[in-house]
């Protein structure tokens, strides 16, 4: 793990795309950022011309010593923070971050024992983060990633996790909670517990497990893995919520 | 809103000038330790609550005051150990 | 550092004169939750008031047996919402206090699950101040302080303590949760006393 002192930074955006029909992907270009590991975040705070300030946490997609960090944001409907960074910025505009944070749920090369990956929803990003650094770096650890997600078409990163499964270097098993692919072996809903041991790594394996999504499916899953045998130590995991 | 010790990352780096996801708090109440990240965190327009994930004792305030300032407290807290924050420590 | 993000104005913010300083008007009622959600039967409730010279403790049948009154009041939070004319259904503290004797002129108000904050007693006599059951015509749920919270719509909302279960009187104004983490002792919004 390399230092990474947090600090406040100028970010600029450079780009900004589609990633969801609710979400948006965002390229900054931070010239004084020091790089981050996988799986950080960053808040972010915006200023309005009377002074107001609001600012939230966002997980950062990226990671590396790169300049460049990218964000994959969810709208949260009536929220203050994410329907401006979805709708209203622009490339060009400034923001303030501060970051990197979080040295707690973060991944790094060069460790034998396989990782489990589990996401809800928008929680995919800072484990696309793992998936993508595993995948960069050639790393030999086997990656699970288990997503949670309401529809096919809500997933994040869809292709470019299906590009790393499809390189061999990502077991993905998704779980659709409201709308499934034609054919699909389920019927939408709720991964089950049976449904986790099925997918996840077996306790004999001594995975280890990040979990980050919203604070009810965290908490369900964790529970989970825990009666399963998992050791508590080697489940990290991230809840988030607010925008 | 219940989060995690990773929601005040930011705000408790301005307190303590570098990331504490991974200090070691121990409760007064229970005197049971966990790092900061896996206590539970109530975030509200008020401030940020910090509990112990054994107890739900209150260890650490993070209570906004006028402006920018931060004010912050740790009435749950026997002991807070920090590792070193040296370049390349794991 | 800081600077302004283009196009970014926060909520918009409106006035009316019936909202103190730097309040603004809700429709909804927001939650404000700082840890978990106690859930009290009112079977097992019980109220206490601990004075110098001993604890008089009332069941939730005696405390209803004090009087019950309706009443209309407008309340803010130092979030800065305000919510204008609330129907609350309570036993005002002048009830609880006619058969309490006590020379100290603070109160420290305890709740299930830990909270506490203070108020001095004369700003709770008066009719100042009730035990509440029902807001807005029903009970009043967990999430809002159910069965029972503090009323002292007076002050910033943060002293209308939920899940009230006791009094405990001080010969001094000691600070509670919030008053010990940067929040005023007093608290009034129309004096705008959210912070020391
Ligand atoms: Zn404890």
């Amino acid at each position: 793990m390399t230092h990474r002192p947090a600090a406040w930074h100028a970010a600029t955006v450079r780009s900004v795309s589609r990633e969801t029909a609710s979400a948006r992907r965002i390229e900054f270009e931070v010239p004084t950022w020091p790089g981050n590991d996988a799986g950080a975040h960053l808040d972010v705070r915006l200023t309005a011309p009377d002074g107001y300030q609001a600012s939230r946490s966002y997980s950062i997609a990226s990671s590396g010593d790169s300049r460049r960090v990218v964000l994959a944001v969810d709208e949260v409907p009536g929220g203050e923070v994410s329907p401006f960074l979805v709708h209203e910025l622009q490339p060009g505009d400034q923001v303030e971050i501060h970051g990197p944070l979080g040295a707690y749920f973060v991944w790094t090369p060069g460790d034998e024992r396989p990782v489990q990956l589990i996401a809800g929803g928008s929680g995919v990003v800072p484990l696309y983060a793992m998936a993508e650094l595993h995948d960069r770096e050639q790393d030999s650890t086997p990656f699970r990633l288990l997503y949670s997600v309401r529809t096919p078409d809500d997933r994040f990163f869809a292709s470019e996790l299906e590009q790393i499964a499809a390189r061999g270097r990502l077991e993905a098993s998704y779980v659709y909670t409201r709308a499934v692919p034609a054919g699909w072996h389920s019927a939408p809903g709720r991964v089950t517990r049976d449904a986790l041991a099925a997918a996840t790594w077996p306790v004999d394996r001594r995975p280890r497990i990040y979990v980050c999504g919203p604070t009810p499916f965290v908490e369900t899953v964790a529970d989970w893995l825990t009666e399963l045998g998992h050791e508590p130590r080697a489940i990290r995991t991230e809840r988030f919520g607010g925008g | 809103m219940k989060l995690d010790g990773n929601a005040i990352a930011g705000p408790l780096a301005e307190v303590f000038g570098r990331d504490v996801t991974l200090a070691v708090m121990t409760c007064s109440g229970c005197h049971e330790s966990a790092v900061i990240a896996r206590a539970m965190v109530y975030v509200t327009a008020m401030g940020s609550v910090a509990r112990c994930p054994t107890c739900d004792r209150a260890l650490l305030v993070l209570g906004p005051g006028p402006g920018a300032r931060i004010r912050f407290s740790m009435p749950g807290v026997s002991s807070l150990e920090l590792t070193p924050d040296e370049p390349d420590a794991a | 550092m800081s600077f302004i993000t283009r196009g970014f104005s926060g909520r918009g913010r409106d006035r009316d004169p019936r909202l103190p300083p730097g309040q603004t008007l809700v429709e909804d009622w927001p939650v404000l939750s700082a840890g978990p959600t106690p859930d009290i039967d009112p079977a097992d409730w019980e109220f206490v008031v601990a004075t110098e010279n001993g604890r008089h403790t009332w069941n939730w049948d005696e405390m209803h047996a004090l009087g019950v009154e309706d009443i209309t009041v407008d309340i803010h939070c130092v979030t800065h919402w305000s919510k204008l004319e609330m129907a609350w259904r309570g036993v005002p503290l002048d009830k609880i206090f006619e058969n309490v004797e006590t020379s100290y002129d603070y109160v420290m108000a305890h709740s299930y699950g830990g909270y506490t904050t203070n108020v001095p007693l004369d700003e709770l006599l008066d009719g100042q101040a009730w035990i509440a059951f029902e807001a807005d015509g029903e009970p009043l749920t967990p999430e809002h302080g159910g069965p029972a919270r503090l009323l002292v719509p007076h002050l910033y909302f943060w002293k209308s303590a939920k899940w009230v279960r006791g009094l405990v009187m001080m010969p001094s104004d000691d600070p509670g949760f919030w008053e010990q983490n940067g929040y005023n002792l007093h608290g009034d919004p129309w004096a705008e006393e959210r912070y020391w």
